[in-house]
C-alpha cells in the first residue's frame, strides 16, 4: 500500500476518533440536560403538569331554606330542569333544534342564541337550549332521546319563593351577581350563582349560601374535563326559622292588597315580627327567573313602589300615633300631670300664625285622657310648648324613633326626630317655637317608619321595655335575651295605655267604630292622620278640599298603631295607608282585622282555632 | 466490473452475504422500532391505530430494503454515486418549480403512487458524492483549498435549495453530515475555522432571507417565555411533559402532559418526549443508549473497512443518524429550536425512517464488503 493511503487512512483514524470524541461530548451534553429536566428541575416541572391537566371545578352549596313559625316553607330550592346541547355528539345542530322544536316550545330568540353560542365555544361545552322545563316537557325530551342527539336534560337548583308576593319584602330574592358584588370568592363567579338581594336573603346571605364544594377534575389542552380526580361536598347553608307567620302574613297582604300601604305585628314580649307587609308587593321568583327588561321597567317605574319595602323603608309623618310620646315627655318630665286642663276652640293663635284642631268647632275643655280619646290638636299644641322639643325628642328617641330599629333586614331607614341641635346642625337656624306645636302632633320634621310605630307602640304595651323587633327565631336552647327596661313610670304608662284603650273602646273615641267587641280581644290604639302638604289660608277658609278630591299623592296618609289584648297585652300593629285619608276610617280597621286575626291565631289560645287562617273581613264594617 | 479489474475476483453469493450482516446491528434497529411501536401506540391512547401497527409494516418494508442494499457491490455504489446525486439534485431542482405544496414547504414530489421527498433522497446522495469524491483524492490533494471546490459545491448546492423551500432541519442536516466527512477525510483544520467564519458573517447577511417563522422559531428558541401560548408553546410543553416524567416516569400509556393534548406532534417530533414523561430519564437514557451503540457499531464498521469510499461511506451514514438523533434530543429538550427533525426508527413517518434505512443498507453493505479494496482511480494498482 502506498505511504500515501497509510497516511490517509492515518488521518482517517485519529479523525474519526476526533469526531466520536465530538459526539460523545455533544451526547453527554444531552444526557446532562435530561437529568436536569428531569431530575433536578423534576419537582418544578411536575407542579406544572399538574396545573396543566388539574382544574378545580366548585361545587356550589344548596342554599339555605327558610322557614316560617310554624315550619311552613318561605323559601326553598326547586330542581330546574334544563335542556343543553352539546355540540359535538350532533351531526347537525339545526335539524336537533328543529326536532326539540317540536316537542318543546323554544323560542325564535332562544334558537339564535344556541346557533350563536355553539360558534364560540368549543364543541363539547354543553348550552342551555332552555331551561325552567315543566316535568311534562322533560318526559317528552326524555322518551324522544334517540331522536335528540346531543340533547341531555340537566339538573340544577332555583331558588323558590312559595309565598310568592306576599312575603317577598321579608325574605327578599336572589339573583345573579353583579360586578360590585364580587369579592374575589371565586363561588362568586361561578356562571348561574345567585346571592341575597333583599330581605332575609341578603342579610343572612352568608349563613344561608354555605360553603362550596369543589372537585379537582383532569382536563385536557383544549379544557375538556376527563375525568374527576376528588370531590368535597362543601357545607349546604343554614337553614333559618323565621318569627314570622306566613297565615298572618297572608292575612295582612290580603288585607292590604290594592292599597299602597305598609303593617307591621309584632310579639310586644319578644320583639317577635309575626307580619311585615309591604303593599304592592312583587314576585320574588320573577327575579330568580330573570326579570324581562320590561318587567324590570314596570317594577321600577310603578310610583307605589313595588321594590320598597315600606315597613321598613317608608318614612312617614306619624300624626296624632305620635302624642303617647308627646304625654309622656310631659309626665315624666314632671311639667305637667293628667289632670291638666286645656280648653279647645278649634285653634289655637302662636306668634302670627293661626294652628287647628282637626275638629273645626273644637272639643271643649279637655284633661288629658279626653285629648288622648279626641286627638284633640289644641290640647297637645298646648302641653308641647310646655314641654318643650328637646324633651319630647328624647322621649320619642327612649321608644325607638329617629334610629334604626336593628331589625335584621337590609334597608332599614331611621326616620327623623327633630330637636333644636338637629335643626341647628342640619340647617343652621334657630328652632323656631312654632314647630315645637306641629312636632306635638307628629307632623313637621317627624318621620317614622311603620315598624318603628310598631316598636313604640309595643313599648307603651310591654310595661315599658325596650323591646327590639327580629326576624329570625332564637335558636332552640338559647336563653330569651335579657330586654332592658326604659324607666318609664308605670303611672304615665298606664295614662297612655287607657287613652289608648278609649281611643277605640270610648264612644267618644276617634276609632270607636273599629272596636273588637270580644272582650278577651279587645284593642287599644291610636289614630293618626297625618298631612301631605300644608293646607294653605285661602284653602281653609273656602273650605278644605276634602281628601277623596284631592290627588292620590296629595292625600293624607292614614296610620294606626295599636296592641292588645286590653286586658294582658301581647300583640302590637302598626299600619300605614299612603295617601290613604283618615286614619280612623281607614287604618283602623285594617289593624282591627289584623290584630283579631293574630290573636284567633295565638297558639296559647284554646282551641286551636287560632291555627287556621280565616277570610279576612271585608272593610267597610267598621 | 471491468473498470476495477483487480477486484473482480472478490464475488461472494448473497447467501453468503447474509451471513455476513451485522445481525447485532440489526436487533439494535428493531429494539428501537420496538419503543416506537410502543410509543406509537401509547401517542394513539392505546391503540396500535392508526400509528403504530403502520409503523411496523414500514418498518419491516424498510428492513427488507435495508438487506436488499446491504448485499449490492459496494463498487457498483461507488461507480453510481454521482449519477445518484446529480439526480438527487434535479429533483430538488424540480420541486423548486413544480413541488405540491405540502405543510407550508415545498419538499414533496406527487410520483402517482407515492409522494417522494427529494431532500430525503439527497441526505444519502450527498454522503455517496462526497465518499466518491474523497475518495479519489490523496493525502495531499485534500489539503490543497482548489480541491475542495467540488465538495464544496455538492455540499452547498443542495443546502442552499433545502434552505429555500425552507426546510431547515434539512439544511441542518446535510451541512452538518457533509462536514463530518470533509472532517475525516482529513481536510486541514483552518478550513472549518474558515468556514465557521464565513457561515458567522453570513447570519446577519441571511437573516433578511429567513422566512418569519423560522426567525419566529429562533426568536422563540432565545426566549421561550415571549409567547407561552403560540411558538412557544411546544417547547414548554415539551420540557414540562420531561421534567414531569422523572426518574422513572408516569408509567406506559400514563403521561398525563401527552395523553391530553398538551404535547404537541406527539407522534412525530415530540415523540421522545412522550418516552421520557411515560419511562423518565431511565427509558430516555435507554433508547440513547440503543442510538449510541448503533453509532459504535458504524464507527466499527467504518474503521474496518479496507476500502477509503467504505470508510467514508460508513462514517457518513453514521454522522447522518448522529446528527438526527442529537437533533431531536436537543430540540424537544429545548437546547436548540424547534427544526422538525424525527427521531431515528422511532418517530412516525415514512420518508425519514426510509431514508435512514437505506443509509443503514449502505453501512452494513460496507460491512459486507469491508475486504473488497478499490484503487483510488479507476484502472490504478492498488
Amino acid at each position: 500500500m502506498p505511504h500515501r493511503d497509510l497516511e490517509r487512512i492515518k488521518t482517517f483514524n485519529r479523525r474519526t476518533a476526533l469526531l466520536a470524541g465530538g459526539k460523545l461530548v455533544l451526547l453527554s451534553a444531552l444526557v446532562g440536560r435530561l437529568y436536569y429536566l428531569q431530575v433536578v428541575q423534576s419537582d418544578r416541572y411536575a407542579m406544572l403538569a399538574d396545573e396543566n391537566r388539574i382544574s378545580i371545578r366548585l361545587l356550589p352549596p344548596p342554599r339555605g331554606r327558610i322557614f316560617d313559625r310554624l315550619g311552613e316553607l318561605l323559601a326553598a330550592n326547586r330542581l330546574n330542569y334544563r335542556v343543553v346541547l352539546i355540540a359535538e355528539q350532533t351531526p347537525s345542530v339545526e335539524a336537533t333544534l328543529e326536532t326539540l322544536g317540536k316537542l318543546i316550545p323554544i323560542g325564535e330568540r332562544d334558537v339564535r342564541r344556541v346557533l350563536r353560542d355553539i360558534h364560540r365555544r368549543r364543541a363539547f361545552v354543553p348550552i342551555t337550549v332552555r331551561d325552567n322545563l315543566s316535568w311534562t316537557e322533560v318526559s317528552r325530551v326524555e322518551v324522544n332521546a334517540p331522536d335528540l342527539p346531543g340533547i341531555v336534560i340537566d339538573v340544577g337548583q332555583r331558588r323558590e319563593y312559595p309565598l310568592g308576593a306576599t312575603a317577598a319584602h321579608v325574605t327578599g330574592y336572589v339573583a345573579a351577581v353583579s360586578e360590585s358584588e364580587l369579592t374575589g370568592d371565586p363561588l362568586l363567579e361561578l356562571p348561574g350563582f345567585q346571592i341575597g338581594k333583599s330581605g332575609i336573603e341578603k342579610a343572612y346571605d352568608l349563613a344561608l349560601r354555605g360553603k362550596a364544594g369543589n372537585s379537582q377534575v383532569e382536563v385536557n389542552a383544549f379544557g375538556r374535563v376527563i375525568r374527576e380526580l376528588s370531590r368535597n361536598g362543601g357545607q349546604p347553608g343554614d337553614d333559618l326559622v323565621l318569627t314570622l307567620d306566613a297565615g298572618l302574613q297572608r292575612y295582612v297582604a290580603d288585607r292590604l292588597a290594592g292599597k299602597s300601604a305598609a303593617a307591621v305585628a309584632l310579639d310586644i314580649h319578644t320583639g317577635d315580627v309575626l307580619a311585615l307587609t309591604s303593599s304592592p308587593s312583587h314576585d320574588p321568583n320573577g327575579f330568580t327567573e330573570g326579570l324581562s327588561r320590561a318587567a324590570w321597567q314596570r317594577l321600577v317605574g310603578n310610583p307605589r313602589k313595588p321594590l320598597l319595602s315600606k315597613a321598613i323603608a317608608g318614612q312617614y309623618p306619624p300624626g296624632s300615633t305620635f302624642k303617647m310620646i308627646v304625654v309622656l315627655a310631659a309626665l315624666e318630665s314632671g311639667a305637667l300631670t293628667p289632670q291638666h286642663r286645656v280648653t279647645c276652640t278649634g285653634e289655637i293663635e302662636f306668634g302670627d300664625r293661626k294652628f287647628h284642631c282637626w275638629k273645626r268647632g273644637g272639643h271643649g275643655t279637655l284633661a288629658m285622657l279626653e285629648a288622648i280619646e279626641q286627638s284633640c290638636d289644641v290640647y297637645f299644641y298646648d302641653i308641647s310648648l310646655r314641654v318643650g322639643v328637646d324633651r319630647i325628642a328624647a322621649m320619642a328617641r327612649r321608644f325607638g324613633l329617629g334610629e334604626p330599629t336593628g331589625i335584621d333586614l337590609a334597608g332599614e331607614l331611621a326616620g327623623l326626630v327633630p330637636d333644636r341641635d338637629w335643626k341647628l346642625a342640619t340647617y343652621d337656624a334657630r328652632w323656631q317655637r312654632g314647630e315645637t306645636l306641629v312636632t306635638g302632633i307628629g307632623q313637621g320634621y317627624m318621620l317614622a317608619t311603620p315598624l318603628q310605630l310598631a316598636v313604640m307602640t309595643a313599648r307603651l304595651a310591654n310595661g315599658g321595655k325596650a323591646v327590639t323587633p327580629r326576624l329570625v327565631r332564637v335558636t332552640e336552647g338559647s336563653d330569651e335575651p335579657e330586654i332592658a327596661d326604659l324607666g318609664i313610670s308605670a303611672a304615665s304608662l298606664k295614662i297612655v295605655t287607657e287613652g289608648m284603650r278609649r281611643v277605640v273602646n270610648s264612644p267618644r273615641g276617634t276609632a270607636y267604630k273599629a272596636r273588637i267587641d270580644d272582650a278577651a280581644m279587645a284593642m287599644a290604639g291610636k289614630t293618626g292622620t297625618s298631612q301631605v302638604r300644608r293646607i294653605g289660608k285661602s284653602e281653609r277658609l273656602s273650605g278644605v278640599r276634602r281628601n277623596e278630591d284631592r290627588p292620590w299623592d296629595e292625600r293624607d296618609h292614614a296610620l294606626f298603631v295599636a296592641f292588645a289584648p286590653v286586658r294582658a297585652p301581647q300583640y302590637a300593629v302598626a299600619v300605614v295607608v299612603e295617601h290613604g285619608g283618615s286614619g280612623s276610617r281607614v287604618a283602623a280597621p285594617i289593624a282591627r282585622d289584623i290584630l283579631r286575626e293574630t290573636q284567633r291565631r295565638d297558639p296559647a289560645r284554646a282551641g286551636g282555632a287560632g291555627r287556621v287562617a280565616t277570610a279576612p273581613p271585608r272593610p267597610g264594617d267598621a | 466490473m471491468a473498470r476495477f479489474p483487480g477486484l473482480s475476483n472478490f464475488e461472494k453469493s448473497v447467501g453468503a452475504k447474509l451471513r455476513q450482516v451485522t445481525w447485532g446491528l440489526v436487533l439494535l434497529l428493531c429494539l428501537c422500532a420496538g419503543i416506537g411501536y410502543a410509543m406509537l401506540y401509547s401517542a394513539a391512547n392505546g391503540s396500535p391505530e392508526p400509528w403504530a401497527w403502520r409503523h411496523v409494516v414500514r418498518f419491516a418494508a424498510g428492513l427488507v430494503l435495508m438487506l436488499g442494499i446491504a448485499v449490492i457491490d459496494i463498487r457498483l455504489w461507488l461507480r453510481i454515486a454521482y449519477p445518484v446525486y446529480a439526480v438527487a439534485l434535479g429533483l430538488l431542482t424540480f420541486v423548486e418549480f413544480f413541488g405540491v405544496s405540502g405543510f407550508g414547504a415545498q419538499r414533496w414530489l406527487d410520483l402517482w403512487l407515492f409522494q417522494l421527498q427529494p431532500s430525503e433522497v439527497m441526505k444519502i446522495a450527498l454522503v455517496l458524492a462526497l465518499a466518491r469524491c474523497f475518495h479519489g483524492l490523496t493525502h495531499q490533494e485534500v489539503h490543497r483549498p482548489v480541491m475542495l471546490v467540488l465538495p464544496l459545491v455538492l455540499v452547498l448546492a443542495p443546502a442552499t435549495l433545502v434552505l429555500r423551500q425552507p426546510d431547515l432541519g434539512t439544511a441542518i442536516l446535510l451541512l452538518m453530515s457533509g462536514g463530518a466527512l470533509f472532517f475525516v477525510a482529513g481536510v486541514r483544520l483552518w478550513a472549518f475555522g474558515a468556514a465557521l467564519a464565513a457561515g458567522l458573517a453570513a447570519i446577519p447577511l441571511g437573516w433578511p432571507f429567513l422566512h418569519d417563522y423560522q426567525r419566529e422559531r429562533i426568536l422563540t428558541f432565545l426566549n421561550p417565555e415571549r409567547d407561552p401560548l403560540g411558538a412557544g408553546y411546544h417547547i414548554l410543553q415539551s420540557k414540562i411533559a420531561l421534567g414531569s416524567g422523572g426518574m422513572f416516569g408516569k408509567g406506559f400509556l400514563a403521561g398525563t402532559q401527552s395523553h391530553l393534548s398538551f404535547l404537541p406532534e406527539r407522534q412525530t417530533d415530540f415523540i421522545f418526549t412522550m418516552l421520557a414523561e411515560e419511562f423518565g430519564l431511565v427509558g430516555g437514557l435507554t433508547l440513547l443508549g440503543l442510538y449510541v451503540l448503533i453509532m459504535i457499531y458504524g464507527i466499527a464498521i467504518s474503521l474496518r473497512s479496507t476500502s477509503h469510499f467504505g470508510r467514508l461511506l460508513g462514517i457518513g451514514v453514521t454522522a447522518t443518524f448522529f446528527v438526527y438523533v442529537f437533533i431531536n434530543m436537543a430540540m424537544v429538550t429545548g437546547l436548540i429550536p424547534v427544526v422538525g427533525v424525527p427521531l431515528p426508527m422511532v418517530s412516525y413517518g415514512g420518508t425519514a425512517l426510509m431514508t435512514l434505512m437505506i443509509g443503514l443498507g449502505l453501512l452494513i453493505g460496507v460491512y459486507i464488503h469491508r475486504d473488497v479494496a478499490i484503487p483510488r482511480r479507476p484502472g490504478a494498482v492498488v
